[in-house]
């Protein structure tokens, strides 16, 4: 109750030692080792920023060995991405560096997150209530492609948006049927709706669209404008221009992700509804003991996370990216992708969020560094499945799922 | 994401989710008649689908007559006709090219399935194949043809045993769930391969660098064919070495104390471990073989049928071989005989529904060749669900034999 009170009392030099502010401050001289070899700055020596990358690595391991793993590893992830960083940078020449690291990366990070937030938000609630998703994908290619056809034939990207949810909802709800009330096995289910949402969506856009691009015309996602920014300025130049470009004029869903993430986290830790949910994902038993209904909490959360994923989905086909087209397949990976956000994220809502921001960017990051070379942006779609890997195995802190994760539920 | 608690017998154990005693029960229960009546019941659904979309029934009867005309799968019927100018012929040999892999990618599920693992996984571990034998395939040009098959094969097996090693490892060090280790190792093998292979990678076509395709196998490191027509391709060597490998996992899990392991440990880790039975070796291990059956379908992918990988949309469907191979485990109850028997009938139906209608003005084939998708989704998501039947089954035999009032004891094992 009093500990901030106490911790006031402590002397500086014992706060400054606190694991905790060790941990911030490393990731923080990180995160500026990389700053300084990008513009505006553009460290022409690579000494800045391996110094400071190195001082970030030192401190992370402080951190670490006095006891917060997590965040220690973190400092040091940051310091050696920072000199990582802070070499390519500085071997490749300055006019390269400029249009590379730019406002709109960071409006290509967001868009690239905001399937990826949808995805991972979704699983979480399932997860949460204690139901593995494997099944994300799927959804995802489910609202991907329904969402256009909702749009074209309802002529209004709204009706594409519900028909993207209603859908995906349908499909979670089969799952759902499956997983929950006849006790299959999860993995098993989820591969099930992967597949079926491939043949799906393949079979049905050939019939409907016979394999052709989806005309133009098609009403899409409109982008929002922030009053006041600069949407596309013809010389940008100085702060204004820069978040003009940056965030000026981003997709009605990048937004609608964002403020998914701050619900998502009121509904799962401020409200009984998500108590309920978290219980369910723990110990059902309990939860049923107590008069919670295992089985409906359960089949919303499913429900809610195909309806979440298939926004993920439209989109890749009605965003800004997709210009209301479908493609055969055309997630390819992306609900894997948001379900290791979702793991990365230890199923927590700023976490999955976090990670698929960093996922985002390090696709935004491929995207830009395939003008120079074909085979570094390559590599940088592998880093969100490297660094997930890492993270469940357990070098960044350990990642702890909801423990009756994935256990089928038995009422008495 | 269980952790398989304690649990005495094989029905006890199907109720708390071990994945292997689950299927050890419904293997004693259901045998062969679930499975045929999953794949009725797809069958049955997606011929709905058709008649619907199609608005005929007639014109649903004609797709999936088509369908099993274009897998050759007549020409057994009539086998007189021993040439290959017989379209049935030539196709079956077609179903039979796309049934190798798939032999050794259920087998590969199969095999983790009997450890109790789920190797979701056999896309990278097939993947990882692929690549070994194309760059070893590429190099050592004039080797002698029997070596450098050899040596193709067994460096692309062991490169795939070791990649899906890393999960087994793992799992058994830090208790990573394989599920999730797996999806990521797939990602990462494709990315690879996307960058090895592509523009500007180490094994990329070194006479058109623009060209996101890998270099052509040698001749001496292919597989030859023995049942084909000149030009043509014909079906390689390679179904032997996958119904020898048919073999091989029949005897390994059955006839050897390392099978005797595996199944142990996929009953039961709790009751093994203290059976004196290694748990943690036996995951590292039987990841392994099971990635080391992925990988060996795509050495002979590689050096039998594909010989080059392209990069790009069109390694989509090249790369669900090792997704099929989970519906194709699944079906055949894990065991050697009925993975044998699913990929033939998933073999079949991906060659059927891609040629049979491929000459046909009765429905698009690339339609068609969607309903294979439909059709395994569906299989996989009944062959899953049989365990409603067996549920039922189970609680009606326990209900009988357990006095009223007594549930407590569930209530542990379900928790």
């Amino acid at each position: 109750m009093n500990t901030w009170t106490a911790r006031l009392e402590n002397p500086l030099s014992a706060r400054l030692r606190d694991p905790a502010t060790t941990g911030a401050f490393g990731i923080l001289l990180g995160a500026f080792a990389a700053f300084l070899a990008i513009p505006p700055i553009e460290a022409r020596t690579v000494t800045w920023p391996i110094l400071f990358g190195i001082v970030a690595a030192a401190l992370g391991i402080w951190t670490v060995t006095r006891g917060r793993r997590r965040l220690g590893w973190g400092a040091v992830a940051a310091g050696l991405l920072g000199i990582g960083l802070g070499i390519l940078a500085t071997r490749s020449s300055t006019g390269n560096l400029e249009s590379a690291f730019d406002a709109t990366l960071v409006a290509q990070t967001l868009g690239f997150s905001t399937p990826l937030v949808f995805g991972a938000i979704g699983g979480m609630f399932s997860e949460r209530s204690g139901v593995v998703n494997i099944g994300l994908e799927g959804m995802m290619l489910m609202g991907a492609f329904w969402g256009v056809y909702g749009a074209d034939k309802g002529g209004s990207w709204a009706v594409g948006l519900l028909v993207a949810m209603g859908v995906g909802g349908l499909l979670a709800l089969v799952y759902a049927f499956f997983a929950i009330h006849l006790r299959a096995d999860q993995i098993v289910g989820g591969t099930a709706v992967n597949f079926l949402a491939v043949g799906i969506t393949g079979y049905f856009f050939i019939e409907l669209y016979n394999n052709n691009p989806i005309h133009n015309g098609v009403s899409l996602l409109p982008n929002v404008h922030v009053p006041g920014l600069p949407v596309n300025p013809d010389n940008p130049h100085g702060f204004v221009d820069f978040l003009g470009q940056a965030v000026g004029d981003l997709s009605i869903l990048t937004w609608a992700g964002l403020a998914l993430v701050i619900l998502a986290y009121v509904v799962l830790f401020k409200t009984p509804i998500g108590l309920r949910i978290r219980a369910c994902g723990e110990h059902p038993r309990a939860a049923d003991t107590v008069g919670i209904n295992v089985y409906v909490i359960r089949y919303g959360c499913v429900i809610l996370s195909g309806m979440l994923a298939a926004l993920g989905g439209i989109y890749l086909s009605e965003g800004p990216q997709g210009n209301g087209t479908f493609i055969f397949n055309m997630t390819n990976g992306r609900g894997f992708i948001a379900l290791a956000a979702m793991i990365f994220g230890n199923w927590r809502p700023a976490g999955a969020a976090a990670a698929a921001l960093l996922f985002g960017f390090s696709s935004a990051l491929a995207l830009k560094l395939q003008v120079y070379s074909q085979s570094a942006g390559t590599l940088f779609q592998i880093l969100p499945y490297v660094l997930t890997l890492i993270a469940v195995a357990g070098v960044i802190g350990r990642t702890v799922a909801p423990a009756a994760d994935g256990k089928p539920y038995a009422k008495q | 994401m269980s952790d398989p608690g304690p649990s005495p017998t094989p029905e006890e154990a199907a109720e708390t989710g071990t994945l292997a005693a689950s299927i050890a029960l419904k293997q004693r229960a259901g045998g062969i008649i679930v499975p045929v009546v999953t794949v009725v019941f797809a069958f049955v659904m997606s011929f709905i689908i058709v008649a619907a979309t199609q608005h005929s029934v007639h014109t649903a009867l004609v797709v999936f007559k088509e369908i099993f005309l274009g897998s050759g799968l007549n020409w057994l019927a009539h086998p007189t006709t021993n040439t290959f100018t017989s379209i049935s012929a030539y196709n079956l040999s077609q179903t039979l090219l796309q049934t190798t892999p798939l032999i050794l990618t259920g087998l590969a599920v199969a095999f983790a399935f009997r450890c109790g693992m789920f190797n979701i996984g056999g896309n990278g571990q097939y993947l990882v194949g692929l690549i070994v034998a194309n760059w070893l395939g590429v190099d050592f040009a004039g080797l002698n043809p029997f070596l450098h098959i050899l040596l193709c094969m067994s460096a692309g097996t062991l490169a795939a045993a070791a990649y899906a090693g890393i999960a087994g490892v793992l799992k058994a060090t830090v208790g990573a769930h394989e599920v999730i280790s797996t999806i990521m190792l797939n990602w990462i093998a494709y990315w690879t391969a996307s960058w090895l292979f592509g523009a500007g990678g180490a094994l990329q076509n070194s006479t058109s660098p623009t060209n996101p395709v890998s270099n052509q196998v040698s001749p001496g490191a292919r597989l030859p064919d023995f049942w084909g027509k000149q030009g043509f391709q014909g079906l390689h060597v390679g179904i032997f070495v996958s119904l020898a490998a048919v073999v091989v996992f029949w005897i390994l899990l059955n006839r050897t104390t390392l099978g005797y392991e595996v199944r142990a440990v996929g009953f039961n880790p709790d009751a093994a471990a203290y059976g004196g039975i290694n748990v943690k070796k036996n995951f590292i291990r039987a990841m392994a073989i099971s990635g080391a059956f992925a990988g060996l379908a795509g050495t002979l992918d590689m050096l039998g049928g594909a010989q080059n990988y392209q990069v790009g949309q069109l390694d989509i469907p090249f790369i669900q071989v090792g997704f099929i191979g989970i519906a194709v485990a699944l079906l055949g109850r894990n065991t050697a005989v009925g993975t044998l028997l699913g990929a033939l009938l998933f073999g079949g139906l991906l060659y059927g529904s891609f040629h049979g209608l491929g000459s046909s003005s009765v429905i698009d084939p690339t339609l068609a060749s969607n309903l294979t998708y439909i059709i395994q989704g569906l299989v996989v998501l009944f062959v899953g669900a049989d365990v409603l039947i067996l549920y039922v089954w189970n609680s009606r035999k326990k209900a009988r034999r357990r006095p009223r009032g007594k549930p407590a004891e569930r209530v542990e094992a379900t928790t």
